[in-house]
This record gives structure tokens, sequence and C-alpha cells, in this order.
């Protein structure tokens, strides 16, 4: 397969047209790799995994494994998981507590603040040559802990992380923060991880508040396996935002996500009908979020991708999923769930079912999803079908900016959440300035 | 050496086994459904990789808290069967073709004696074979404990662990019956 056309022809947001080269293309693939996933914010992990000193665990970046580790001091870190002589992972296991990363090749090792500590034979062999101080292990430039959350850029001129949010924060905060609206305090209750032979964008784009896919969920919907699911609701999930004005919204750094905005004077529906602690709880979270945040607590944000790859679900279920390029054809699923730390036992128990049956490779909802990606990415690849571009013309040019709520938002379903997505992806590929990427005005350059 | 009537249940058992894996494999869900326990657990952790010496804890994923590949009760798997039988739920329709082998069956515990079976966990392997479509293959291979119950003159399964012996899952998805 070659690329034939430059990347601004091959994604056309104006006319709603992108090409299928970017989503099986292996030179494109690999322009991804060297200009976007080095450049963008990516989600690394949650605090909650490694709350103690020395604690550490191993995620990935791109396709590159990294360490998230907690220091020996309490500081935080995310550290490419190779050994600076010769390479080997210095971490082959997925999570625990240590004070050394021992390379199991020729044993260098490096304390949790990544500094090269051990090198055998060094008086003998290295003395007068070889400075630690320059061998550490490899660290991200940019790191941000947001409410509990842990985002890493490789990229050292990149903005801040809440610039790169944006007025995507506080969709983000409605995932990441206490269901009665206190900052953070989540805990990651586990982590799916698994290969499926997609484009890892199939899996972001579907997050980008691409609610039209809907009918692919029709059997979930038809057996009610949602919360309400054994006291005969149908349905995947109950409908919190019945009365509630649904939106898409998208924002300048290629952020998507679809939520309701809820009426002034709502009230608590009724949840998780089957559980009436759950439902007590849930009832107890929404008054006490509405005391806290006033009228932010009326936004309810229900799926969303952080560019590039960081999609969520915000309520049924709630959790972030990073979907990480493994080639052109082939994807790596990480799901983190995610609960309220401090919740009652038998409401995080309820959740852990629900999001077992929903979500992931065994997941009731997202097996369908999976089937989906594989095939959209499988009849893709042909040449012919590479000559026919993708349709993304929904909804064109109906949207508002900054009306009701920040970004550029539609009251129906539409592309132009991926039509952004696409724009901003263009222009990493197109190895722009970060002023270009966060979507800000370009500077005039004067004419001299 | 053991008693006869120790093998004449072994082979019970294995039988037992044998048809209710041919259930699954002959698509015959609803009935493989009344094999099941009303007060099921169906088991499948997550598997790490743990430093030596922290396998027997940290090893799996445990059941009753977190998450895992499965930890489910009679209702959600009876939803999972309802799912496949809407014709709609396209992560298996068409249905996929599907093979359980079970070998290795070890009667582990039989209570409260062998002459007078009641309940008994036994223990084998696995290796299921999953074909999808035209081109798509999986191969899951493990272990399994199950929990048995005599009800009259057969059996249910009250809990199945399945020990799938994978770390990242390396198929798309899980949607069939261990």
């Amino acid at each position: 397969m070659t690329t034939t056309l430059p990347i601004d022809q091959m994604i056309d947001p104006q006319r709603g047209i992108i090409s299928r080269e970017i989503f099986v293309s292996p030179e494109l693939y690999r322009e991804e790799l060297e200009k976007l996933f080095t450049r963008a914010w990516l989600f690394v992990g949650h605090e909650s995994l490694i709350p103690k000193p020395g604690d550490f665990f191993v995620s990935r970046m791109g396709e590159e494994s990294v360490i998230l580790c907690r220091d020996a001091q309490g500081a935080v870190h995310v550290f490419l998981n190779s050994c600076r002589h010769r390479g080997m992972k210095v971490c082959r296991y997925e999570q625990g507590n240590t004070s050394l990363f021992v390379c199991p090749y020729h044993s260098w090792s490096y304390t949790t603040d990544g500094k090269l500590q051990g090198v055998p034979l060094y008086r003998a062999l290295y003395e007068g040559t070889l400075n630690r101080e320059e061998w550490s292990l490899i660290e991200v430039p940019k790191l941000a802990l947001y409410h509990g959350t842990v985002w890493a850029s490789w990229d050292p001129q990149a903005p801040d992380f809440e610039t790169y949010l944006g007025d995507a924060a506080e969709h983000l905060d409605h995932v990441v923060d206490c269901r009665d609206g206190r900052p953070g305090g989540a805990e990651v209750i586990g982590v799916h991880k698994w290969v499926f032979p997609s484009n890892w964008k199939f899996a972001a784009e579907n997050f980008l508040g691409d609610s039209y896919h809907n009918p692919s969920h029709r059997s979930v919907d038809m057996i009610g396996m949602g919360p309400s699911g054994q006291r005969g609701a149908s349905s995947r999930r109950d409908n919190e935002y019945a009365g509630g004005q649904r939106f898409w919204v998208g924002f300048p750094q290629g952020h998507g996500l679809t939520g309701a905005l809820m009426p002034e004077q709502t009230e608590y529906v009724s949840t998780y009908h089957q559980h009436p602690i759950v439902d007590e709880y849930f009832r107890y979270c929404f008054h006490e979020r509405k005391r806290r945040l006033g009228a932010k607590a009326r936004n309810m944000s229900l799926v969303g991708n952080f560019f590039p790859n960081a999609s969520y679900h915000g309520r049924q279920p709630r959790g972030i999923c990073v979907w990480h390029p493994r080639s052109p054809t082939e994807t790596e699923g990480w799901r983190f769930f995610m609960v309220d730390a401090d919740a009652p036992a038998e409401v995080k128990d309820v959740l852990r079912r629900y999001y077992m049956r929903y979500s992931g490779p065994a997941g009731m909802t997202e097996q369908d999803d999976m089937e989906n990606w594989l095939y959209a990415t499988a009849a893709s690849k042909g040449t012919i079908a590479r000559r026919y571009p993708f349709n993304y013309q929904s909804s064109m040019g109906a949207y508002k900016t900054n009306d009701p709520i920040p970004g550029d938002v539609s009251l129906q379903m539409t592309d132009q959440t991926p039509r952004n997505y696409y724009r901003v992806y263009a222009s990493y590929l197109n190895g722009a300035p970060w002023d270009e990427l966060l979507g800000r005005p370009q500077m005039q350059v004067a004419a001299e | 050496m053991r008693p006869l009537a120790w093998y004449q249940l072994r082979e019970e058992i294995e039988d037992f086994l044998y048809l209710e894996a041919d259930l699954l494999d002959q698509r015959r869900f609803k009935e493989w459904l009344e094999l099941l326990a009303e007060d099921l657990v169906y088991f499948m952790p997550m598997r790490r990789n743990v430093k030596f010496g922290q396998h027997a804890e940290r090893e799996n994923t445990k059941q009753g808290e977190g998450i895992s590949w499965f930890d489910e009760d009679k209702w959600t798997l009876g939803k999972r069967v309802e799912q496949i039988l809407t014709g709609v739920h396209y992560a298996e329709e068409p249905l996929s073709r599907v093979t359980h082998m079970v070998s290795n069956v070890r009667l582990l515990d039989v209570r409260p004696s062998v002459e007078d079976a009641q309940e008994i966990t036994a223990g084998c392997r696995f290796l299921v074979y999953q074909n999808r479509v035209e081109y798509e293959n999986f191969t899951f291979i493990g272990r399994r404990t199950d929990e048995l119950r005599r009800v009259g003159t057969s059996w249910q399964i009250a809990r199945r662990e399945i020990i799938l012996e994978q770390n990242v899952l390396l198929a798309k998805n899980l949607s069939i019956f261990f």
C-alpha cells in the first residue's frame, strides 16, 4: 500500500470526506507514531494505582511501554520502560512496589526516581567514562496530575495539560471527580487489556459523540441488561437524562463528546432500581453535587474522547479507555474502571458487576462495537475500497459556538465532532505548531 | 487403589461435562442454562504478571472484588443467552462455530462420600476453538474448577472458575461460554 495523496487531500472536513487510507495505510501509521503520539497529551493512569512510595504501574504511550511510578519521596514519574544500556525492559511486572528497577540483562539498576544507581563492575569497566547522571531512565518531559488521573506528553514544548484540555475540562471532571462533585476521589478498580484487529481511530471515533451507531446495540437494549434490568427495565442504561437537552460538542484541541444539559429545576431520576442502597447513594450524590457545583451540575457528560485516544464513559458505566496503536490494523484497548473510592461497599459491588457485563471484550454492549471496528477496518484495506472515501457529512454546519455550553455545540447527532477531530489530526501530521494544534487564532505574520 | 465407586463417579462427571460442552457447541443455549444452579457463580479472573513468590496472592484477580473477565450470576448468563437469541447481537451474529474440548477431568473433592456424592469439586482442562464468519480464529486454553451439585439423577453447576492462560486477552471478544 502506498499513500498517494497529501494528508490535506485525504482529510477534507469542509466537504465531510475522509479517505480510508488513514485507517489502513502503514505509512500514515508511522506518521501518527512520529508526529502525533510524540506530541499529544496521553492518558497514562491514575494515582490510585500507585498510592504508596515505590508503587509502580506499567502503562503504554503509543506503542511503547512506560512505567508510572511513585518515587521514595512520593513524587510521580513516567519513564520509558527500557534500559539505557541495551534496551531490555526494566520492568515486566504489571504493578507492584519496588525500591529499584533492575534490568535482567546486564543488571543496571535504577531508583524509583529514574536515576541510574547500579552498574556492575563500574570501577573496572566504566570509571572516568560513564557519568551516571546522564544515563537515567528516559522520563517524559511533561507530566500532569489531574484530579487523580495521570497524563504525559513526550513534547517538551507541549502546553500545560489544562490548556490542552481547554473547555473540555469540565467534562473530564465529570468522569474523574466524585459523583457528589468533590474533585478527584476516584479509584481504579481494574484494568481490562485486550487486542483487536482494528485501526485505533475507529475506537476513538466511536466515543467521539457517535450516537448514530446506537442501532448496533439493539440487542442489549432489547434484553435490558442495564442497572435496572432485573426490575424489567429495557435498555442498557437508565435514562438519567430524559428531561435534558442533548448536545454533541467538539473542541478546538480535537476533543469531542456528547452529553445532556439538564434543566435548572431538574430532579433526581431514580436509577439502579433493583438496588435501593445504590439508588439512594446516587440520589444523595445528585443533591450534593448540585449544592457544590451550582449551575455546572446541570452538565451530564455521557461519552467522549480526549484527543487523540482517551475515551470515556461519564455515567453508566464509568471509566476511561485508551486505544493504543499496535499496527495500522491492530489496537490494544486498556479500559480503566472507576468508582468513588469512598462509596459504600454495596455500591461498588453493583457498579463493578454492571461494568463487567457492559464493557470490554466480555461486555455485552462493547462486543458489538468490536465487531464493527474489525470488519470496517478489514473492508477498507482493498485497492478498490481505498479509492472511495468515508462519508462524514451529517449535520453539516449545524452547530453554534459556545451556545449553550463552551465549544462547537450541535443539538442533534453530528459528524461535526469527527470532522473537527480529523482536522486537528491532519494538523499534527502536518507538524503544525502548538498554537494551531490548540485551535488558537493564527499569529499574524507581519509582512517585512 | 481407589474404590471402583470412585472411578464410576468420575466417569459420570466426565459424561456430564461432555454433555454440557456438547449443548454449547450445538448452540442449545437454553438447555445449557438449565444445567446452572440458581445461585451460580461464574468467574474468569484476569491473570497478571507478578514477581516470583506473589503468584498465590496476586496473580489472579479475585472473585467478589474489582474487575475480572467474568464475575457473574445466572441472571447475567441468562441475559447473554437472550442477547444471542435476539439475532441482532452482531458479535455472535452470524453465530460462531465453537468446539469445547474438555480433558484431564479429576475429582478434587467429593462430599459427603463417594458412595453418596451430593457435591463434587471437579477440575479439568479446556481447549475452546472459535471460528467466526470467514477468517477469524481464536483458541482459548486453560483450566476449570467446577462445583457440581447433585439434582435428582443429574448434576448442576453451582460454581465455575475459569483460568484462561492469557494476560492481555488475545481475542477481540469473549462472546462465547466456557
